[in-house]
This record gives structure tokens, sequence and C-alpha cells, in this order.
């Protein structure tokens, strides 16, 4: 079943490669547009050994977890400081909702200014653009905590942090996680668009470089390649760790539905 | 209450008991302005914190938001009122960047929901297509935005390439999987009493997929605006991130603001939009939900 399945991904991957080539050589697309599938997969070995290319990579992704790691340290406490009191949460989730539509990349060209330094700009952007789906993930799921089980507790004279870390934090996890992995890939769109606009390093600065000696998108199509690699890499290892950490939740919702 | 004469009492309640309903309305106003205020005051006290506390830096990259919304309403909205208020330099910032927006979304939209319904419904192609998707969608946006400005050169159809490319994914795998996982009963039944095809489309496997089709469609508008403003302005011939990007070079702070702050009031305006429209359309959804639970 499953085999069969890879097989059918296998053939319907090697399809697309193979019509990509034809209409390239066919000439049906102007070849310096749409270089043969071909030519796109050797390039994207090439980069492999290439030390600028895997220079600007590693400066993307250093950033984006950087980014990512510091809008989780200021979400999950805030969320849970300001879900956890009643009064507060209702109040903040409207403040959110009312931040949370304002476009990232909109604050770009202002990070530019204020910021020298390009790296400041990158992780500042993907902060602000991570925090809110975690922020919101949690302020939602501290609502949603069953009460039951949270005055259970209580009434079995556990006290507030008490009940804050044995019920609150439990069942508000994959929630938060959830959140997580969305913002992870924000963080990615927000990280290229930033390197792209502002320069300064990056794989977004590599892609827009490659244009303009001439226009070679070989080496465009290559890295956009492997940064659709990384995106999938990223967000199938966010999955897993869900599923794998959360199993019980998942069961319990499978069950209820 | 009790000062007022029973007739004029009569004229309001008519033959209500006991003059019960009159005070109805009273408390109901007031738990409607506790309620509004409970949500309100964090927003409102941030607001006047902004406005505070930019005043006290007095720096120049953080001007007062005093300074920033009539310079909002100064670049586009003191126009003629034949014109809805809009002024020569909204239409020329607002034409481009909405036909963009709308055209890519709407175009993602349909190609998305068709082509969604589509693979749905059969199981072997959506295998034989699967990584494909999922590649597809791993690829951040951006990153194709060099590509798209050399096969289309900077011009409309760049723009809209760009957020079609990026928002389709989020609407084409929600409609897969509602379409796939509607209930065979429903189906089997629609057939059994001869419904055709077409009509079971419609009235079967549309509505089931509806709930999913819509998150995606909600996903896929905000990263349209997202990539409204990145596209143009890396492309910056046109449209509001094109003010964005005049704004930085000639380093105008207030006018930068104002931008960020328009943006945002779009955001929200199609998000306020979007929501309306959804609980219209699926209504009868958390009805039955509610029916349900």
């Amino acid at each position: 079943m499953t085999q069969a399945r890879a097989v059918r991904g296998a053939i319907g991957v090697a399809g697309a490669i193979a019509i990509i080539e034809l209409v390239s050589r066919a000439g049906l697309i102007d070849e310096t547009a749409l270089p043969p599938a071909s030519t796109v997969l050797t390039r994207a070995v090439g980069q492999l050994g290439d030390a600028d290319f895997l220079k600007s990579v590693g400066s993307t992704l250093q950033a984006w977890a950087g980014g990512l790691l510091l809008a989780i340290a200021i979400a999950v406490p805030l969320g849970l400081a300001l879900g956890s009191i009643r009064w507060l949460g209702t109040a903040s989730r409207v403040v959110v909702e009312f931040l949370r539509p304002i476009p990232s990349v909109a604050l770009i060209p202002l990070a530019i200014v204020v910021f020298a330094s390009t790296t400041n700009v990158k992780i500042s952007l993907i902060v602000y653009a991570a925090t809110w789906p975690i922020l919101i993930n949690t302020l939602y799921a501290l609502r949603d905590v069953d009460p039951l089980a949270k005055d259970t507790l209580r009434s079995f004279g556990f006290g507030r942090l008490s009940v804050l870390w044995r019920v609150t934090v439990p069942s508000a996890a994959p929630f938060v996680t959830t959140g997580v992995r969305i913002s992870a890939s924000i963080g990615l769109v927000v990280v290229i668009s930033a390197e792209l606009f502002a320069g300064g390093g990056g794989l977004g600065t590599y892609l827009s470089e490659t244009q303009s000696g001439g226009g070679r998108t070989d080496l465009l199509l290559a890295g956009a390649l492997w940064a659709g690699l990384i995106g999938l890499v990223i967000n199938t290892a966010l999955v897993w760790a869900e599923r794998k950490a959360f199993r019980w939740h998942a069961e319990r919702t499978e069950a209820t539905t | 209450m009790s000062i007022r004469t029973p007739s004029a009492d009569r004229t309001v309640t008519g033959a209500a008991p006991g003059g019960t309903r009159p005070r109805r309305p009273v408390g109901r106003t007031r738990r409607f302005g506790t309620w509004a205020l409970s949500r309100i005051w964090l927003i409102a006290g941030l607001g006047v914190l902004w406005q505070l506390s930019a005043r006290a830096a007095d720096n120049p990259y953080f001007p007062p938001p005093s300074e920033i919304f009539p310079l909002v309403r100064d670049l586009w909205f003191s126009g003629p009122a034949g014109h809805l208020f809009l002024t020569e330099k909204a239409i020329d910032d607002f034409t481009p960047s909405l036909a963009h927006i709308f055209a890519g979304w709407i175009g993602a939209s349909l190609a998305g929901i068709v082509v969604g319904v589509a693979l749905g419904r059969s199981r072997t192609a959506t295998e034989f297509l699967d990584p494909l998707l999922q590649f597809g969608r791993a690829i951040p946006p951006p990153t194709l935005i060099p590509f798209f400005i050399i096969v289309f050169h900077i011009a409309d159809s760049m723009y809209i390439a760009v957020i079609i490319f990026g928002v389709i994914w989020p609407v084409l795998l929600n409609t897969i999987d509602g379409a796939r996982t509607v209930d065979s009963v429903q189906l089997d039944t629609a057939k059994v009493f001869g419904v055709s095809g077409w009509l079971r489309l419609w009235q079967v496997i549309l509505p089931a997929a509806a709930p999913k089709i819509f998150a995606g469609l909600r996903v896929s508008l905000s990263l349209a605006l997202i990539l409204m403003v990145i596209s143009e302005l890396v492309g910056s011939t046109a449209g509001i991130g094109d003010h964005l990007v005049n704004a930085q070079r000639g380093f105008q702070l207030p006018e930068m603001w104002a931008g960020i702050v328009l943006l945002g009031i779009l955001g929200l305006l199609f998000n306020g939009a979007f929501v309306l429209v959804e609980r219209r359309v699926l209504a009868w959804h958390r009805g039955a939900l509610r029916h349900e639970g």
C-alpha cells in the first residue's frame, strides 16, 4: 500500500522532470528563462561544492533559527502570562487580532532604516512575524483548557502554579507547537524576502545576484530547489516531532471526531 | 422608570406585564458596554502609551501616531468627494496593488478549488502528484520572485504570477483534503437517487469541503497581501510597496510609517470582510455543528 504510494509519487516526480526537460529542449519556452531540468539538477548538485552558496544558506538558516527561538522565548511566556489571567486574556486577544493582519514585510524598509546591521534587520523581522502565530495559538489554547480538569485539581488542593504546570501547559502544548510550525514557515518567507530586498548575504541575496550577471536562471532555479527542500525538511521534521511528542493528543482528537 | 406616566409606558410596551420590558434594553446596553470595554481597554491603552512614549522619546525614527494618522489621511484620503475622498496618489497607489492582489488571489483560488476537487475525488491521481504538491508548498514563495522577473519582466503579469504561485498551495491542499473526506454515505445516497454528476458536485461535494476550502482561502489571502508587498518592494514600479521604497530612499520616516499603517488597515479590512463572508456562507455548517454538540 505505502510502497505503491511511494512508487506513484516517484513516477509523478520523474514525469514532472521529463515534462520540464522536454518543454525546454523543444524551445516552447526560451531556454535562458527555463533551462532543461537536467541542467538545473546538475547545478543543484554542483552548488553543494560551492562555498559561496553554502555560506549563504548557512547565514539564512542561522538568522531564521535565531529569530524563531527568540520569538518562542517571547511569545510562549507572554501568552501563558496573559492567557492565564482571564480579563487580560480577552483584551490581549483583541490586540493580537488587530496587529496580526499587518503584513510583516511592510516593515522591511523601516527595519533597514532603523538597524544598521543586516543581521539585525533579518532577526527583528523574523521575531516580529513569528511571534503572532505562537502568541495567538497560546492565547486561544489557554482559553480552551478544560475548566473541569482545572477545578478538580484545585479542589484537591493544588496551587495555582501547580495547576498551570499539570493541566494548562500539557493541554495547550499541542496548539502552541502548531503555532511554532506556522511561524517556522512564515519566518522562512520573511527572511528570504528581507534578503532579496535588503541584500547583505543569505540565500535571498544569492538568488537575486544570480540574475544580475546576465541572468543565470539555472543557478536561480537550483537555489530555489534547495530552498524548497529545506522548507520541506523543516516542515516534515516539525510535523513528525509534533506527532511523536503529542501522540496522546492526536489519538484523543481522532477518537472524538 | 417610575416617573413615567402609565400611558406613556403602555405606548411603548403594549400589554407587557409589570414594566419589566422597558428595563431590558438598558441592561442590554450596559452588558454590551462592559463586553466591549473588557475587550477594548488594552488596545486603547497601548495606543495612548504609543503616543505618549513617541512624544517623550522625540526620536525622528518613531514619530507619534498623532503625526502618522493625519498623514495617512492627507496622503490618501483627502481627495474630492466625487472620488470617494481618494487623492490622485491614492488612485495611483491602490489601483495596481489591489488589481495584483485580487487577480492573483482569485486566480489561485479558482485554480486551487477546481484542481483540488478533481484530485480529491481521485486517490490515484493524488498519490502521483503528492510529493510535487508538498514540494511546491514548501518553496518559500519570495524565492521565485527573481525567476518571475526574468520570465515576465517587471509587468503586471509578474506580480500576479508571484501571488498565484505563492498562494495556490493552501487552497489546493485544503480542497483536496476536504473533497477526499466527503461522507461516502451521503455520496452513495445522492447516487442512488439519481443525482447527476454536476449536481452531486455542487450539492454534496462542495458544501462538504467548504469549511476546509475556506480555511485555505483565508490563509492564502493574508499570504497574498505579504507577496503583494514584497513583489512591489523588489519590482518597485507601482503600488503601495513602491510608496514604501520611495519613502525609504528619501529617508521620509513619517511617510514610511503612514505606508505601514495603511497596509495594516488593508490587512484588517481584508480579514474582516473575509470573516463576514465566511460566516454567511458557512452559517449552515456552524448550525450543524451546534446541533451535534
